[in-house]
């Protein structure tokens, strides 16, 4: 299953690189202390967070994460999407809250 | 950023008193100084903490050898590399004559696994003093974190950054009045140096007047 299915599936709002979806998901985490996700995410995760700033876009790029789903509708802070871009980690929104976010995900990806 | 240049940012921009504050590290303070000698600029030893929380802590040192002593424990405390490493080339130690001595091989982007109120008992223990970093910021920050700034952490002072100021602050934090507040450019860059800083009253640019005027003693006091 890739990211365009899950942006599909949960409606979520794609914030860039909508042309580049495609990456395979092999799982997700839940997390907003980015230690803690450095430590305990893997690679081709979805990354469900309330964090909205740049240094997310260097947690993703480095554990190679499929897409970050940032949740309760926040905005990603203009250089975040800025180095998303550059980094090539799609951003995403979600207007639920993490856990109703992940159960739903979890469902799908489970299914 | 190579210590030369820094010294030369921080003299034109009429600065009397820096600290340098990296992140979780301290090996490029003794250079700066070094460069900063033929000045009359003066450095101050400090460190920027990563508490468990995620939460960024300044510690400023009476000299280098208390902020080593701190270095040991924090060191001690980052994770293990295998976990989270990132470019260690993007963590150079650099003298003086601008020549890499070497690379910073922990993961200074980590947080510690100390939580907040070991980070300033530490740093008090080593007779420093302990700031909560731009408590305005939205992410790193005591505010960000925890939702407050806990009393028992004991902070000498509160950091506000440079994009609210001082008295951008005391609009924002009516309840925290009780402490006082600096500014700094938490620069990272040679541009942002100078871009904002606190005006002291002081007998000298030096460490302990520094923690004087904090407390409002002798006559040193914190201009707002």
């Amino acid at each position: 299953m890739n990211v365009q299915t899950i942006v599909n599936e949960l409606n979520l709002s794609v914030k860039c690189l909508s042309d580049r979806l495609g990456a395979e998901v092999t799982g997700g985490y839940v997390g907003d202390l980015l230690s803690d996700v450095m430590a305990n995410s893997a690679a081709g995760h979805l990354w469900i967070t309330r964090q909205t700033h740049q240094n997310i876009i260097a947690v993703a790029s480095l554990k190679d994460h499929a897409a970050i789903i940032i949740v309760q509708g926040a905005g990603p802070d203009a250089d975040t999407l800025e180095k998303a871009t550059d980094e090539g980690i799609p951003v995403l929104v979600s207007p639920l809250h993490a856990f109703e976010l992940a159960g739903k995900i979890y469902a799908v990806l489970n299914r | 950023m190579h210590p030369r240049a820094l010294v030369q940012a921080l003299v034109t921009k009429g600065i009397d008193i820096a600290a340098i504050t990296d992140h979780n590290a301290s090996e490029n303070i003794i250079h700066v100084m070094r460069a900063a000698r033929d000045t009359s600029l003066a450095i101050i030893a400090g460190m920027e903490v990563t508490t468990r929380e995620e939460a960024h802590v300044l510690g400023l040192f009476e000299n280098l050898e208390n902020v080593q002593r701190f270095q040991k424990i924090v060191y001690k405390r980052l994770p293990d590399t295998a976990d989270g490493v990132q470019d260690c080339e993007n963590q150079p130690i650099v003298n003086e004559r601008e020549e890499v001595e070497g690379f910073n091989m922990h993961p200074l982007f980590n947080a510690t696994d100390m939580p907040l109120n070991e980070v300033t008992d530490y740093i008090h223990h080593f007779g420093g003093i302990a700031i909560a970093s731009h408590i305005d910021r939205s992410f790193f920050s005591v505010m960000s974190q925890l939702g407050v700034v806990p009393k028992e952490a004991r902070f000498d002072g509160l950091e506000i950054s440079s994009s609210l100021g001082i008295a951008g602050g005391r609009r924002w934090f009516p309840e925290l009045a009780d402490y006082p507040f600096i500014s700094s450019s938490d620069a990272h860059s040679l541009e942002d140096v100078g871009s904002s800083c606190t005006r002291m009253h002081l007998e000298s640019p030096c460490f302990e007047e520094i923690r004087l005027a904090l407390s409002r003693q002798g006559g040193r006091y914190i201009l707002e």
